[in-house]
């Protein structure tokens, strides 16, 4: 069979991502980026070299086939090229928004070597649109394998949670998603506001995912009404996959840190992403304290969520504190590019050394200015205080972005299952546990990482389950 | 959902209800809160379970309305659902080898009091339960703590509508005094449980209070409910609710409670105009 004749790849430049005027984007929580059109999909599409050796492919960590995605929006067949997406992925959605391709599919793009990668998350993220905008009965959903009679948990509905879900679905599983919150998605519906990822695209992504037979049960705290052995014995699960993340906040440990007007960036993402609390009091119920002057303490991605969401609630000044400089900045470039566009001031080379008050409530923040010394054992040049450079930054709320722990709850509730000091679980390449039939994956395992990470962490777990379980319970 | 089981209105401002809820049924302990969200805009708030029966698969907490949400769980009715009910969460109250104790309740803290009575005295305890509230009517659970077999049960108002006149330190004091108690356990407005950790103080009895800072998901994930426990940061959702009395801020813990009183009235208010209901 001959291969189908294509049109030569365009040279032209990478597609720019159409977007929210920043100005308007200050006071609305609707999304920044607009999207692909069908045109310029197909114009980006046909940048790309449909390399015999896709190496873009190997970047990514779920093995999405890439190149055949791609060469079906060449071809203009929006049907197989969520086919394919979803083969490997069940929230292309999601991760066409919140994955750093940057640094993962489109970092191994030929194309990046001589100039612009092929926007690979753009397309992804237009497929993914695609297939969410279509009723849940003409949507993409995967095949199901033939019933395996055997049952298993999955302990979160983060990201981890949700591909090992759906990846057990389709191999013949019956799953249950046990959720502690009121609602499924866990980081992607707590963390990440509306404007980087619509709370309706995470719905539907899960929708698609009760498709496959999921059962989604959520105000269900394991560790608390449940734990992991009444799981495998009471309810008669075969296997169990803990995927709960890596929830609970770290502070900075600095004088004034419990002042009204300190959050960590835990809560009030979740008081605004989660409980709606930008509607309030006329559509929802729950409060946020509205700063005008705010400062955030971090430099990841959930740093630049924090500063942006406190400028969307009315802020007139939003500083963002950071010890290093912007080069070290973990955030996403384009989100770091976003902030700025928006009015975020980096306030870089500033470590927090006391966060000052009056009558309880913050009223602004000590620190230190820093300067790059050695490089350390990671290769990073660490900070250094510069002595008797200490200020004060003016403010009326403070948001603390330093990153996440393991909650110890569910750990406890895990009887045997061997963890590290810091509390992280200990899994082999696979997933597996130190108890049989116990699987984990994702932040919980590998501490704070990424939403495409976790997924690849779950599918992975997911396929070691299936070995096990066809090994040692059907032979019962 | 949730349905609800049982309501009850215990007085002018207070309200006990039960939902079907048979899995937290089978976990509770006392000491424990679940987090109640009424509908789907609703704000999660945390109240403790003040009974359960594991057999009938249903849940009782205690509240007071005292803003829009509970004002909204007032309004409920038995058939009618809550949209969720999370729990049991928090650590339990330790309630083996107590000795002779005396637990407080203030006010909708009966709640928490009358289980955690009933499982010390179940584990032996010899338990004195000193009820109180601002005056008769918000006095809560007084038959319930009547029908444990507790050493004695003193009621306080501060108006003297019931049982003694004056605060709950008072008779608290003369347990101290007479070194009739080995340890106290204390649970009401924070005010409350702050004086009842002075007065025992003094005479060295060991207190554990149970604390309720504002919460949002209850399960370690916020920090919200952070409490400093001397000087330590602790989380109230999953290292507590139960503290050492002597140990707590209760400056820091009382200013973080007020973060969004002016809120809550807003809400409120907006809720009380827009609604055509009886109350």
């Amino acid at each position: 069979m001959s291969v189908p004749e294509r049109r030569k790849p365009s040279r032209a430049p990478r597609t720019p991502m159409p977007e929210r005027d920043p100005r308007e984007r200050r006071d609305t929580f609707a999304e920044v980026g607009l999207g692909y059109s069908a045109e310029q999909a197909m114009g980006e599409a046909q940048r790309c070299l449909q390399c015999a050796n896709p190496t873009c492919q190997q970047g990514c960590p779920v093995g999405i086939d890439i190149k055949s995605f791609i060469g079906a929006i060449i071809d203009g067949d929006l049907p197989r090229g969520v086919a394919v997406l979803k083969e490997r992925n069940a929230l292309p959605a999601v991760c066409g928004r919140v994955c750093p391709q940057e640094e993962q599919c489109e970092a191994s793009c030929v194309l990046a070597k001589r100039g612009e990668a092929v926007a690979i998350g753009r397309l992804e993220r237009f497929l993914g649109d695609t297939d969410v905008a279509c009723e849940l009965a003409h949507r993409c959903v995967p095949t199901v394998a033939p019933a395996s009679g055997l049952r298993c948990a999955v302990v979160g509905s983060g990201p981890a949670g949700l591909a090992c879900a759906g990846e057990l679905a389709q191999l013949g599983h019956q799953v249950t998603i046990l959720e502690s919150l009121h609602a499924p998605g866990g980081v992607l519906s707590y963390g990440i506001p509306e404007f980087r990822l619509p709370k309706r695209i995470v719905e539907a992504e899960i929708e698609t995912l009760s498709a496959l037979g999921v059962e989604m049960r959520t105000n269900s705290v394991v560790g608390q009404l449940v734990d992991v052995p009444e799981l495998m014995t009471e309810e008669g699960f075969d296997a169990v996959f803990i995927g709960s993340g890596a929830g609970l906040p770290m502070f900075l440990g600095i004088p004034g840190e419990n002042f009204n007007g300190v959050y960590s960036a835990n809560e009030f993402l979740t008081r605004v992403n989660l409980m709606r609390a930008y509607e309030f009091p006329a559509k929802a119920d729950t409060p946020v304290w509205r700063g005008r002057k705010v400062a955030v303490v971090g430099g990841g991605n959930v740093a630049m969520d924090s500063a942006r969401t406190a400028l969307r609630l009315g802020a007139e000044e939003v500083f963002l504190v950071y010890r290093r400089t912007a080069e070290e900045m973990p955030a996403r470039k384009e989100e770091v590019h976003h902030a700025a566009e928006e009015g975020i001031e980096f306030k870089m080379l500033c470590a927090p050394s006391a966060i000052v008050g009056h009558d309880g409530w913050v009223t602004g923040i000590v620190v230190t200015r820093m300067e790059l010394g050695e490089p350390d054992a990671s290769g990073r040049r660490s900070p250094v205080c510069v002595a008797g450079s200490e200020f004060t930054i003016e403010c009326d709320t403070v948001i603390v972005a330093v990153g996440t722990r393991a909650n110890p709850l569910l750990t406890r509730a895990a009887p045997g299952v061997e963890v590290t000091k810091r509390g992280y679980i200990v899994t082999g390449e696979d997933g597996a546990t130190s108890v049989p039939g116990v699987y984990a994956g994702g932040d919980i395992v590998t501490g704070s990482a990424t939403v495409i990470k976790a997924m690849g962490a779950g599918k992975k777990a997911a396929a070691a389950m299936d070995c096990w379980l066809r090994e040692t319970k059907t032979a019962q | 959902m949730f349905r609800i089981v049982h309501k009850r209105q215990l007085s002018d401002t207070v309200y006990e209800m039960g939902v079907e809820a048979p899995r937290i049924a089978r976990k509770a302990r006392a000491g424990q809160f679940l987090m109640v969200r009424a509908d789907a805009s609703g704000e999660r708030i945390p109240l403790t379970f003040s009974d359960w029966s594991a057999e009938e698969g249903w849940v009782r907490f205690i509240f007071m309305r005292v803003g829009k949400t509970t004002h909204q769980l007032a309004h409920m009715e038995v058939g009618d659902s809550l949209a969720d009910v999370v729990g049991p969460l928090g650590v339990p109250t330790h309630v083996e080898g107590v000795g002779r104790v005396a637990i407080v309740g203030g006010g909708v803290g009966a709640a928490v009091a009358y289980p955690v009575a009933r499982a010390m005295a179940e584990a032996g305890a010899e338990v004195t339960v000193i009820l109180g509230a601002r005056t008769a009517d918000l006095l809560v659970l007084e038959e319930q703590l009547r029908a444990l077999p507790l050493k004695e049960l003193i009621v306080v108002t501060d108006d003297g509508t019931a049982g003694r006149k004056g605060l709950v330190t008072h008779p608290l004091k003369e347990l101290c005094e007479a070194g009739a108690i080995d340890a106290a356990f204390a649970v009401g407005p924070a005010i409350m449980m702050k004086f009842c950790a002075a007065t025992t103080k003094e005479f060295g009895v060991p207190t554990t209070v149970s604390l309720n800072p504002i919460m949002v998901d209850g399960t370690g994930m916020c920090g919200a409910c952070r409490v400093s426990i001397d000087g330590v940061t602790k989380f109230g959702c999953v290292e507590g609710p139960d503290f050492d009395g002597h140990a707590v801020d209760w400056e820091e813990l009382m200013s973080r409670q007020r973060v969004y009183t002016e809120d809550e009235r807003d809400a409120d208010a907006e809720f009380t105009r827009s609604c055509k209901c009886r109350h």
